[in-house]
């Protein structure tokens, strides 16, 4: 049994090496952090730190005089899940079919942001900069989306989703490539790049703007896409807002991080570099290539992101959408509660998109719980996610505490030790 | 060239003045094309910024990089400046570029930054990053307008904004401290948090109302004398107490960082723990104070923006300021007055930002966009590197 005791001996390391390598750059980078955990934790944890999450919620609802029974099963019926229960039938299932094209809608995207998130972790970066990256891939779609209105359909499409990979890979490649180069703090730059991206986005779409809508000179958004630039919708009725085939792009783009991750000499080195860069550095790996190119395929995954969503069901990009949007910063919670791994990250995201649709204007029933006092639950609950997952040291714990009590194991005795030192 | 530059540097004037003198000639270069000024032909204005350039040039080989880069950063937006100026219509200019009511703007706009700013330094240099920044101000924003909307007094909102700040910087010291959290990733939750919780009560409480009109506002501090001097009682005359007290704070806290004990104390805990351990300074003890006063100090702002500057609120109503506040911090370096330079200049531009939609509505957006690229260049090492406290980031396990 020599689970328990590892994660801890791991802090220890960290704040001795952070005194030889200023700037952050300790020896515990969040991919050791993120190892250490994975052999901690495994699935409980993120399970554990859900549920208190949501648990966390029940209570300010019960607080603020709501019912959060009622609430969260109100919220799961606004998700269309129970259309997988096969005793849901007739307008129910009709219902419940609509609402969960809608989830699977909002789950494309996150799986992307939170594999850009993802990513990064497992090289020993922090991408911040989902948000931004996302932005510029949909900025990018949407312009070649509405322009080049004879391309044949298929061409269309992949034009504009390459060029959106393309202009998101750029944009973080920029944070990637200071971080090599000068070693500017990714978390710092990629904030940075975060808000020039939305303040451009906007600029470019604002009345006046280079992009704005060429018909209306009134309203602050980009020109529609053309039918050719569509994703073909596989599932309900394009109308109605049904389900594209970006779904599944975004598992084909989680098969490909997995395969980069694990099967290849690229992944290899990324892990490598994640878990001990001077190590990686020593064994003749390029650190700062593998910055530069990990946070160029975080990007390119945003920047696909975007795409998506400009395709498949937005068809036009509002200053409002670029200034209000949050998916690339949910999709840090859904990498961190995923623990950047791939099925988790999908799980994470069918979580949260089943969250954000359930809470969703269209889908929340106003009777029972207003829609935009569910939506700030959201936030809660993601914070409270972010948050309690931060706390490895915590849960693990906790975990390590309850597995005592609940099958007699004697305890580590150094680890213990340094638990109550702390 | 090289020689005879050598030649000057060591015998000719010092560097240092030059690269100011650079830094203002780049000012000035722009400055003549614009209202009263308003020279129309673009040369003059190229002729300074060429100076700044070369001032600058000088500057950065006298061994003041920093600065020198300053200057030529100065001279080259001098100059775009004064060419984008004198092909502008000189109605416009005269519309946007009222000075005294730009500087008072600048220092409305400035306020609430150098709050956060001043919160990000004091929690940075004891240590610990502060990416929350933004959701400790937001707190502040809402629970300041909040309570003084419920208590009917500004002053017991301003404080009950503040502890709401205080409360979740306590949250972050708490994970990113005690339970050796990834500073980054508990600062990230902050913002999160304070999003939810702050529309959730709004939300709860206000509907769609939105706040009432009758709020008990901050009030402002009218100079009698100077109020009615010209330019200086324009910008001046009739500021908010709280942009005062942030003016004064300043100083303030640069004395207490660089000429106290406990300035010394805090600091030496965010460069080298262990040593400050070794010696008696309360590590832990430091570093919770630090991130709970910068939750205080960051709502404050918020408190500013609501209670002071707008009298209502909104659903996340910073908008981002909390990070530009961050920004300042790394733009002036860890340093109260460095940090006020930058908010000052951010401040202007978001100033700009603010009266530039009367001749266009879209550039006057990418002026909001002028922080965020300010500090990407200084990150990049492009105009003098920042160092960041040595043991930022690093959770202190004591042996």
């Amino acid at each position: 049994m020599r689970t328990p005791d590892q994660p801890d001996s791991a802090p220890t390391g960290g704040a001795l090496a952070g005194e030889e390598y200023p700037a952050g750059e300790g020896a515990r980078t969040p991919a050791a952090r993120l190892a250490a955990y994975i052999r901690g934790g495994g699935i409980v944890v993120p399970l554990l730190t859900a549920v208190l999450a949501f648990l966390i919620a029940g209570l300010v609802m019960l607080f603020t005089g709501h019912d959060p029974f009622g609430t969260y099963k109100a919220i799961f019926e606004g998700t269309g899940l129970q259309w997988l229960f096969p005793w849901v039938t007739g307008d129910d299932r009709t219902t419940a079919a609509l609402n969960l094209q809608q989830t699977l809608i909002l789950t494309t995207p996150l799986i992307l942001t939170g594999l850009a998130v993802a990513f990064a972790f497992r090289a020993g970066l922090f991408n911040i900069g989902g948000q931004g990256q996302y932005i510029v891939g949909s900025v990018v779609a949407v312009w070649v989306g509405s322009s080049f209105a004879g391309m044949p359909a298929f061409l269309h499409v992949v034009l504009a989703i390459v060029a959106a990979c393309l202009a998101g890979a750029a944009w973080a490649g920029i944070a990637g490539l200071l971080k090599a180069t000068v070693g500017a703090h990714e978390v710092i730059s990629t904030i940075m790049l975060n808000y020039i991206a939305i303040w451009v986005g906007v600029w470019l779409f604002s009345l006046g703007g280079p992009l704005q809508n060429d018909r209306d000179p009134s309203l602050p958004v980009s020109n529609d896409i053309v039918e050719g630039a569509k994703l073909p919708v596989f599932w309900g009725d394009p109308v109605l807002q049904g389900l594209h085939i970006g779904i599944f792009i975004a598992l084909a783009a989680v098969v490909v991080f997995w395969l980069i991750l694990n099967r290849s000499t690229t992944g290899y080195e990324v892990r490598a570099v994640g878990l001990n860069p001077e190590a990686a550095r020593y064994s003749g790996m390029s650190v700062g290539r593998n910055y530069v190119l990990v946070m160029a395929l975080c990007g390119l995954f945003a920047g696909l992101a975007g795409a998506l969503d400009i395709l498949g069901w937005q068809f036009r990009l509002a200053t409002n959408d670029i200034q209000i949007g949050l998916l690339g910063f949910t999709g840090i919670a859904v990498a961190l509660l995923g623990r950047s791994t791939a099925s988790g990250t999908v799980a994470a995201a069918v979580l949260f998109g089943a969250l954000l649709s359930g809470t969703s204007q269209r889908n929340l029933d106003p009777s029972i719980f207003e829609p935009e006092l569910a939506t700030n639950l959201t936030y809660i609950i993601q914070g409270l996610v972010v948050l309690l997952v931060s706390a490895d040291v915590l849960v693990l714990s906790l975990l390590r505490r309850g597995r005592g009590l609940l099958l007699g194991r004697r305890r580590p005795v150094p680890a213990q030790a340094e638990e109550t030192s702390s | 060239m090289t020689a005879g530059a050598l030649a000057v540097s060591r015998a000719g004037p010092a560097p240092r003045p030059v690269g100011w003198a650079g830094v203002a000639l780049g000012a000035v270069a722009w400055f003549i094309a614009l209202p009263p000024l308003l020279v129309r032909t673009p040369v003059p204005s190229l002729l300074l910024a060429l100076a700044a350039v070369a001032a600058g040039v000088f500057a950065v080989r006298g061994d003041e990089r920093r600065l020198g880069g300053w200057a030529v950063a100065a001279g080259a937006l001098g100059g775009v400046g004064a060419v984008v100026a004198t092909r502008s219509g000189e109605g416009n200019l005269e519309d946007v570029f009222v000075w005294s009511a730009l500087f008072a703007a600048m220092l409305r706009f400035a306020t609430p930054l150098v709050f956060g700013a001043l919160g990000g330094i004091v929690c940075e240099r004891s240590g610990v990053i502060n990416i929350g920044l933004e959701g400790m101000m937001l707190m502040g924003c809402f629970f300041g307008i909040f309570g003084a909307d419920l208590t009917g007094s500004w002053l017991l909102g301003a404080l009950i904004g503040m502890a709401s700040g205080g409360a979740l910087g306590l949250v972050h010291a708490l994970f990113s401290i005690q339970f050796r959290a990834d500073q980054v990733v508990s600062g990230f939750a902050m913002n999160f948090l304070a999003v939810g919780i702050t529309g959730y009560v709004f939300i709860s409480h206000y509907g769609d109302q939105g706040t009432p009109d009758d709020i008990p506002r901050v009030p402002v501090v009218t100079l009698p004398l100077i109020e009615d001097i010209p330019f200086v009682g324009d910008v001046i005359g009739r500021q908010s107490l709280l942009t005062w007290l942030a003016l004064l704070l300043v100083p303030a806290l640069a004395l207490y960082l660089f000429r106290t004990p406990r300035g010394l104390r805090l600091r030496s805990v965010g460069e080298k723990p262990r040593a400050a351990d070794s010696v008696g300074v309360p590590v832990l003890r430091t570093r919770y104070l630090a991130v709970i006063t910068s939750g205080l100090l960051a709502a404050l702002g918020g408190v500013y923006l609501s209670v002071a500057f707008l009298g209502s609120f909104n659903e996340n109503l910073t908008q981002g300021r909390g990070y530009i506040a961050l920004a300042a911090v790394i733009f002036g370096a860890w340093r109260p007055g460095g940090a006020l330079a930058a908010t000052l200049l951010f401040g202007f531009s978001q100033a700009l930002a603010q009266r530039l939609p009367a001749f266009s509505e879209s550039t006057a957006v990418l002026f909001q966009a002028l922080p965020y690229v300010l500090t990407l260049i200084v990150v990049a090492g492009l105009i003098g590197r920042t160092r960041p406290p040595a043991a930022i980031g690093v959770p202190y396990v004591k042996e």
